[in-house]
C-alpha cells in the first residue's frame, strides 16, 4: 500500500501542470518513503528523511516556486520539446530493468529475519563519527560551498 | 488465514527502479524547469530506497549512513540548482527550459 502511495505520487509529480500540485505530490512520496525506511528497520534515516528532505528541501521548492512568477507558464504547455526522445529513452531504461531483475531472480535472498533493535541511532553515530568521519568532514565542506555558491548565483549584482 | 506475500529484497528494489523510471521520465519530458529539478530528487529518492534495503539486506548500518550522505549531497545540489534557477529566470522571464538554447548547435 505505500508503495502504491509512492508510484501514484511519483506519477502525480511528473504529470501535474502546477508546480505546486507537484510539489505536494512529491512530499508525499517523501513521507511514504520514510515511512519504508521505518519497514526496513532504519529509523534514523527516517527521521533524517523526514526533517530533511520533506522539511527542509521541499521548503525551499515551495518558496522558490512562489518566487518564480507560474502564470505565465501555467498556459503553455506542458511536456517540451523534446518528449518523444524522452519517453523512447525510459523505455529503453525501463526494459533493461526489467530484463535486470527477471533475469537475476535468485540472486537476492530474503531479508534477514533479525529481531528489532532498539540501538539503530547507536549505532548510525558510531560509525558516522568513527568509520565515516572524513567523509563527514567533507559532507559539512561541502554544505559550505553549496551555500556560498546559492547565495552567489541568487544575488542581484556579483 | 494464509500468510501474505513475504517482502523479499526485490520488492523494494523493484519499487525503487519504477521510481527511478518515474524520475528520469520526469527529467527528460518536462518543461517546467522546477518540475525537472523535482524529478532529479526523486531520482535520489529510488537510490536511497536502494541503499537502505541492501543495507538491510546485509545487516550492518553501512548504506544507511551512505543515504544519509545522500540526502546531504541532495540538499546542497538542490539549493545551488535553484540559485540557478532563479538566476535563469532573471534573465529570461520564463521557466521553460526550452529558452535554454544559447549553447546549442
Amino acid at each position: 500500500m505505500l508503495s502504491g502511495i509512492m508510484l501514484i505520487g511519483g506519477i502525480l509529480v511528473i504529470t501535474r501542470k502546477n508546480p505546486v500540485h507537484s510539489a505536494l505530490a512529491l512530499i508525499t512520496v517523501l513521507l511514504a518513503q520514510a515511512a519504508i525506511y521505518l519497514m526496513l528497520y532504519a529509523p534514523f534515516v527516517a527521521g533524517v528523511q523526514i526533517i530533511l528532505y520533506a522539511g527542509g528541501i521541499m521548503v525551499l521548492f515551495l518558496f522558490v516556486i512562489m518566487l518564480v512568477n507560474i502564470d505565465r507558464a501555467a498556459k503553455e504547455r506542458t511536456f517540451n520539446s523534446q518528449w518523444l526522445v524522452g519517453i523512447v529513452a525510459a523505455t529503453a531504461l525501463g526494459g533493461l530493468f526489467v530484463a535486470v531483475y527477471t533475469k537475476g531472480n535468485n540472486i537476492f535472498p530474503e531479508h534477514a529475519l533479525s529481531m528489532v533493535e532498539n540501538d539503530n541511532t547507536q549505532k548510525v553515530a558510531t560509525m558516522l563519527y568513527g568509520q565515516y568521519m572524513f567523509a563527514f568532514e567533507i559532507a559539512s565542506l561541502l554544505l559550505l560551498v553549496a551555500i556560498i555558491g546559492a547565495v552567489v548565483m541568487a544575488k542581484k549584482r556579483i | 488465514m494464509e500468510p501474505m506475500l513475504h517482502i523479499t529484497t526485490l520488492h523494494y528494489l523493484v519499487l525503487g527502479a519504477a521510481l527511478f523510471l518515474l524520475g528520469v521520465i520526469g527529467v527528460l519530458t518536462r518543461r517546467n524547469v522546477v518540475i525537472v529539478l523535482m524529478s532529479i530528487e526523486l531520482i535520489l529518492n529510488a537510490v536511497n530506497l536502494n541503499l537502505v534495503a541492501f543495507s538491510r539486506l546485509w545487516g550492518g548500518v553501512h548504506g544507511q549512513i551512505f543515504a544519509i550522505f545522500v540526502i546531504t549531497d541532495a540538499a546542497a545540489e538542490a539549493a545551488v540548482g535553484l540559485g540557478i534557477l532563479i538566476a535563469f529566470f532573471r534573465n529570461k522571464e520564463t521557466v521553460n527550459i526550452d529558452e535554454v538554447h544559447l549553447l546549442k548547435w
